[in-house]
């Protein structure tokens, strides 16, 4: 059998692959796990505490025994689900994850697989013996050998080679060993961490403290980073996935301050993680193009302004994104973007009732809720007319507002859902030249900016009881608008449609929505 | 008179049974008409016949779209994959179609919807055709729209190693959006849409 990578099939022949695949195996666990555990542990039990097959009063200790046995297996067997082992691998040509498989108790990847984002690579299969060309270089590995010839030299793999479905895999550890003959160059192998670094690629970082009240603590990144934050009481933590961020001299980091005495580095499945310990709510803000990240403690006053139920601490760039600097004249503080309208008419919630109206009522209800806010608005359209998504785009950033709320409405499910921006695919965070931003991916920058106006909303959306869901969309204009940007999809609460042209129902929804951008005024920017 | 005198009596019985026979028949197609009529959705299902998958039968993983709960649950099937890694991933997308289009389906879709093909391009693109049927008839929403793009992808993602990008081509040209919401005119993350497809699987 053979795979050509030209045309993208595996031709030949080749005995059918025996066993199952790991994806099975791992569904078929998971499924196992969350289904029927519990009902076949109970069933289990329950027919072993019946003793039906026990004979006599001298085994009831065999047969509580046994109960005992089958409820402490099966606990620590149905508790102990591994997430799925990643590989991440981090070079000039492509950051990437692949998947693990697990084989006599070590971790395999296929080689195959690793190598071909790397350059021209096809692999044949003829029997026991694969073989792998690589930019002309020829590898010959043994299914069950752990010896493998390259270039005509012979090398030694950790473990034997494993070849399934014609697919090749070799143990991880071995990928130092094998990797440098194949490319020519050095590769870095953070084996427990499941990281890959080839070439000189890793991302370094310093961290000092500024300022005492409150403090602030400065990291600075050789290379552009777009972190996942998350917060619990006493840390936070950023968690680098794409970035080939490497470890600092030691892997704790101490500062002397009260508030933020600590940050600790660690790595685990294929991510760098960053912990900042700190004694108060603490924030994160971006800068110098994503290269700085400051993590400042929030003071009394602020802590005492945030709302109850206190959404993850984030903050927008202080690099002053063009559409938030205090240079720039702000007309308005929000736009409200009524979805559809004129000849697109969204969807038909029902033979009667276009999406394209509810979402203009919705859109008038919340400029009155924010106006009454004190909240100055815009809306987009504010009747049936036709706007392509590129001219809702290009009205909302030339107004240079903090937020940007699209309304939708839905038969589908129950409650509100939240979205920010899902980027499409773009290098290196688009084509941004200087001061001009990439449109397809112009909302990169404020990502975390929209993120936090989304948590105030889901976190009043909660308060209020309302069901409140917030996801990533792929939903445009959300990815070319040059602000905090959200779109907020509502269905109603039951089975009725109807609901959704209940004015109490649209207030319901609408003051949550303006009550949780008050909130968050101040850290969305000031109103003029 | 005349008539009495020159036609036989059983002519003019035969003759009425006969008229009665054709004016019966003529409501009967009429009425098969506007039947015939009141199913345009099967007249024009214009599905492309796929021919017969060889190869052996494989377990995958497929990522359906559950509307109960808006959330994407993996599910193991067993399906003929050809050896080709081409067509080994459009086998997948049509094994998630069929379920899709079966009649207890968790996510239903409309009649017709199919994959033309899949096309493997170097490095890391997926393209993704789907018939014009499968946008059309697509319901409309940004939940039910990205439950089906994160099925698509995160479906082949988890079985065709190295995907980077997609994209997703209706009838062989690009769209703007799937069904009026999700954005289908650009390329699609896969990192991303992994995120999104754990999220759905949280079903939070």
């Amino acid at each position: 059998m053979r795979w050509s990578r030209t045309s993208g099939r595996v031709e030949g022949d080749s005995r059918r692959p025996r066993g199952l695949k790991p994806g099975f195996i791992l569904h078929s666990y998971a499924t196992l796990k969350r289904r029927s555990s519990t009902v076949a542990l109970a069933s289990i039990s329950l027919s072993l505490l019946r003793g039906s097959p026990w004979p006599s009063k001298n085994h009831r200790v065999a047969r509580v025994f046994a109960t005992f046995s089958v409820v402490l297996f099966s606990t620590v067997f149905f508790s102990g689900a591994a997430p799925e082992k990643h590989l991440s691998v981090y070079s000039v040509a492509a950051n990437y994850s692949l998947p693990l498989l697990a084989r006599n108790g070590r971790d395999y990847v296929g080689l195959l697989e690793l190598l071909e984002p790397l350059g021209a690579v096809n692999a044949r299969s003829d029997g026991d013996h694969w073989r792998l060309s690589y930019n002309r270089l020829q590898a010959e590995f043994t299914a069950g050998k752990s010896r493998v010839h390259i270039q005509g030299r012979d090398a030694d793999l950790s473990a034997p080679f494993v070849m399934e479905s014609g697919r090749g895999f070799v143990p991880v550890s071995s990928i130092s060993t094998i990797l440098p003959r194949l490319l020519g160059g050095p590769v870095t192998l953070h084996e427990d961490a499941g990281r890959l670094f080839i070439g000189s690629v890793a991302t370094h970082f310093t961290a000092s403290l500024a300022g005492e009240n409150p403090p602030r603590l400065v990291f600075n990144f050789t290379s552009p980073v777009s972190p996942t934050i998350s917060t619990e009481p006493g840390t936070l933590r950023m968690t680098f996935s794409r970035e080939p961020l490497v470890a600092p001299a030691s892997p704790l980091l101490t500062f002397g301050s009260r508030i933020i005495p600590s940050a600790t580095y660690s790595e685990g499945n294929g991510a760098a993680v960053i912990t900042v310990n700190s004694t108060a709510p603490a924030m994160a803000s971006f800068s110098n193009d994503g290269r700085t990240v400051t993590i400042s403690a929030a003071s009394s006053v602020a802590q005492k302004a945030a709302p109850v139920n206190s959404p993850p601490a984030v903050t927008p760039s202080s690099a002053a994104p063009p559409g938030n600097s205090p240079s720039v004249a702000r007309k308005v503080f929000a736009i409200i973007d009524a979805g559809h309208g004129g000849d697109d008419r969204g969807e038909a919630l029902s033979t009667s009732l276009m999406e394209k109206d509810v979402t203009l009522a919705l859109a008038r209800s919340l400029r009155q809720e924010l106006e009454s806010r004190g909240i100055s608005t815009l809306m987009l359209r504010d009747g049936d007319t036709s706007l392509t998504l590129d001219q809702r785009a290009g009205l909302a950033n030339s107004a240079h507002a903090a937020i940007y709320v699209v309304l939708h409405a839905s038969s589908s499910g129950h409650g509100v859902r939240i979205y920010t921006a899902m980027l499409p695919y773009e290098t290196a965070a688009g084509d941004d030249r200087g001061s001009f931003r990439s449109w397809t991916v112009a909302q990169h920058a404020y990502i975390p900016m929209s993120q936090l106006a989304v948590t105030f909303v889901a976190a009043e959306m909660q308060r209020r009881q309302i069901p409140v869901r917030t996801l990533l969309g792929p939903l445009r204009p959300l990815n070319n608008i040059t602000t905090a940007a959200m779109a907020v999809e509502v269905a109603p609460l039951g089975s009725d449609i109807a609901q959704l042209t209940a004015p109490d129902y649209q207030q319901l929804v609408t003051s949550a929505v303006a009550t949780a951008i008050a909130a968050a005024r101040d850290r969305l920017g000031a109103a003029p | 008179m005349l008539i009495r005198a020159t036609i036989p009596r059983h002519l003019v019985i035969a003759m009425a049974v006969l008229l009665v026979a054709v004016l019966g028949m003529s409501v009967y197609v009429w009425r098969m008409r506007a039947r015939a009529a009141a199913l345009p959705v099967e007249a024009t299902d214009s599905r492309p016949i796929a021919p017969p998958v060889t190869g052996p039968t494989e377990t995958v993983t497929l990522f359906m779209a559950q509307d109960d709960d808006a959330s994407l649950r993996a599910a193991a099937a067993q399906i003929p994959l050809p050896s080709g890694r081409q067509e080994r991933a459009e086998e997948l997308l049509r094994a998630l179609l069929t379920r899709y289009l079966d009649k207890n389906s968790p996510h239903p879709m409309a009649p017709g919807a199919d994959v033309r093909s899949v096309f493997l391009v170097d490095p890391g693109l997926v393209v993704i055709d789907v018939t014009a049927s499968f946008a059309d008839g697509h319901r409309s929403g940004i939940l039910v729209e990205e439950l089906t793009v994160a099925s698509l992808i995160h479906t082949i993602s988890a079985n065709i190693p190295g995907v980077l990008r997609v994209k997703i081509l209706v009838d062989g040209k690009e769209r703007e959006t799937l069904a009026g919401h999700a954005d289908i005119s650009g390329f699609y993350d896969v990192t991303a849409v992994n995120q999104l497809a754990a999220e759905l699987q949280a079903g939070q």
